[in-house]
């Protein structure tokens, strides 16, 4: 108890948490949004998605939603420059994160991947312990603060530290599927990102962890400008301030943004009939 | 369901009219399968267990520390030892390991990891599994004109870096096969993982790929390196020595090795050699079991870490 008194004792720039004005974090040091203009993508010859422009919010959460194959998770991958990993793939378009452009010639992946971190939809953690799991990506980009503190940090942020602060040095496979995931969320956090994206991140969990990633994800607004690809409509309609629709006419057709405004209007009064048809479960 | 069919289907499940009554056959046919599967593997272990015996039975006379510290001698054979062969053998164990392993694990991660899917990229790896067959004396024959010939400046000729270079030639196909469908067998989502955090490609091979491929890069590692040092064909064409009055130094020096000085023992009739040839051996074959212990350790490190 003293100890952790003690801890935020320390002034906060001391130990490293970003500050208004760091420069690190243009405006006014809270969390970045994103500015998508004209996005298209497409694996080899084939355009998966089409002319994608959206305002993500700034400390907001965004659901993406829409029937399988329509482009939500080839889109979130956009955001962070994973979509070009796969060979063959390539993007079009611009994505700003605050003023810079993320597909900019003079921009640099590595960065952006850091400042926008991702979840996956199956839990990845590392063969490495739970203490690693966190550490590595903060100490591979140059963290010079406390190791420790920022392991705890993360690890509470993302609602495992209870479970797991006595067993740091146990393998990340020993846990179930939502504390892995957790897990990942935490990793995510510890590299202090802007954005944090998600691709359906409890799809493959238990209703209890679904539970507990979703308070998460309430709290972690406060601090990061979440997106998140769903295909649990009730979810995004739960946890979400913006929602975006997703949608193809035709097999074969890329994917396109069909509607995009605030969660309570997408799901009592959308403008357009396929949002309505598919939020109101009539296909999808 | 009326209570007659369901009576009726209950009567058909008790081995009735739907399926064979008594599965004895099958069990039978189990059974003998685990014998035979058994009995395979039993050949090996019998077929080893008659050979060390019979070895060991036949060096004993010969099988001493004063065999280990000694010279061969083909004028008082019952002083002779394998001192030199033994050396030599180490030596060529430590430069081979030491220039293969890096060698093959580096051209595995950029075959596996960095080279795109072209259709020459397809060519080399079909062509690196063909290399694994390829005759040793082949090897010996591209390592005489490289090595011993044309970089005889370098290597020194016919020292035991040459042997050194031509093993690792040999068994750089092994490693390298090896240790690609160790980083295949690593699912894609931890490189993805790795990429997300803001890592650089070198990064994710560094601190997740090759740990985790390294138990498998071991097991061909440890069956390269076991076939390296039981190799007579290869350095007998690039220089080994059959007698040397000094043992071997430094990288540069001449060398003599087990499987060649064993070989001059065996061709020998005088029972004295071929007692001496039994005893070397089982010199020969601790030294494979201490080296693989030791690799087999190191797999198993590895293999808790994850």
């Amino acid at each position: 108890m003293g100890r952790e008194r003690k801890v935020s004792e320390v002034s906060r720039r001391q130990r490293g948490v970003r500050q208004k004005g760091d420069g690190a974090s243009p405006g006014d040091g809270l969390t970045l949004g994103m500015k998508i203009q004209d996005l298209s993508a497409f694996y080899g010859s084939f355009k998966a998605l089409t002319d994608v422009s959206i305002d993500i919010q700034a400390n907001k959460v965004t659901a993406l939603i829409g029937p399988s194959g329509c482009g939500k998770s080839t889109f979130i991958r956009c955001l962070n420059r994973m979509h070009e990993v796969i060979p063959g793939a390539r993007a079009e378009g611009h994505v700003m994160l605050g003023e810079q452009d993320i597909y900019a010639k003079s921009a640099d992946p590595v960065n952006i991947r850091r400042r926008v971190g991702m979840v996956f939809q199956k839990p990845n953690p590392f063969s490495k312990s739970i203490y690693e799991n966190v550490a590595w990506g903060a100490r591979i980009n140059g963290y010079r603060g406390n190791m420790d503190e920022l392991v705890e940090r993360s690890l509470k942020h993302a609602a495992l530290w209870e479970e797991v602060k006595d067993r740091l040095k146990e393998s990340g496979h020993g846990l179930s599927g939502g504390q892995q995931q957790r897990l990942c969320i935490a990793r995510t956090l510890a590299v202090e990102p802007e954005v944090i994206l998600m691709d359906e991140p409890a799809s493959s969990l238990d209703p209890v962890s679904t539970q507990k990633i979703e308070d998460t994800m309430d709290q972690l607004k406060q601090s990061y400008t979440v997106v998140i690809v769903t295909h649990n409509m009730q979810q995004a309609a739960r946890i979400s301030d913006y929602t975006g629709f997703f949608y193809i006419e035709n097999m074969g057709d890329p994917g396109r943004l069909w509607e995009f405004d605030e969660t309570e209007k997408m799901f009592s009064n959308p403008d357009r009939k396929e949002t309505e048809d598919y939020v109101t479960g009539r296909f999808g | 369901m009326t209570q007659s069919g369901a009576k009726a289907e209950r009567q058909a499940d008790a081995g009735g009219s739907n399926f064979k009554a008594s599965a004895s056959g099958r069990y039978g046919l189990d059974k003998a399968f685990t014998v035979l599967v058994t009995g395979a593997a039993l050949v090996g272990i019998v077929v080893l267990m008659v050979l060390l015996v019979d070895v060991i039975r036949d060096g004993s006379t010969m099988l001493s520390l004063k065999f280990l510290t000694s010279f061969p001698s083909q004028i008082f054979p019952e002083d002779g030892g394998i001192y030199p062969a033994l050396i030599g053998s180490l030596w060529l164990l430590g430069l081979t390991a030491l220039i293969s392993v890096p060698l093959g694990l580096g051209a595995a991660v950029y075959l596996e990891e960095y080279a795109e899917d072209t259709r020459i990229n397809r060519m080399i790896e079909v062509n690196i599994s063909n290399l694994a067959g390829v005759p040793s004396v082949i090897y010996g024959l591209l390592g005489l004109g490289i090595f011993v010939q044309v970089l005889a400046p370098v290597t020194g000729g016919t020292s035991v870096l040459t042997g050194a270079l031509t093993l690792s030639l040999l068994i750089l196909p092994v490693i390298i096969v090896a240790t690609r469908e160790a980083l295949r067998a690593i699912p894609g989502s931890i490189r993805e993982g790795g990429y997300a955090l803001g890592a650089t490609r070198w990064e994710v091979i560094w601190s997740h790929l090759l740990p985790m491929a390294l138990p498998g890069a071991l097991t061909g590692i440890i069956l390269a390196l076991s076939r390296a040092i039981g190799e007579a064909a290869p350095i007998l064409v690039v220089g080994v020595s059959l007698y040397q009055t000094y043992a071997t130094t430094g990288p540069f020096d001449g060398y003599m090795a087990l499987p060649t000085q064993i070989y001059d023992w065996i061709s020998r009739p005088q029972q004295i050699f071929q007692d001496s040839a039994a005893a070397g051996i089982v010199v020969a074959m601790a030294v494979l079991l201490v080296a693989n212990s030791f690799a087999i350790w190191l797999r198993n490190r590895y293999q808790q870490r994850l």
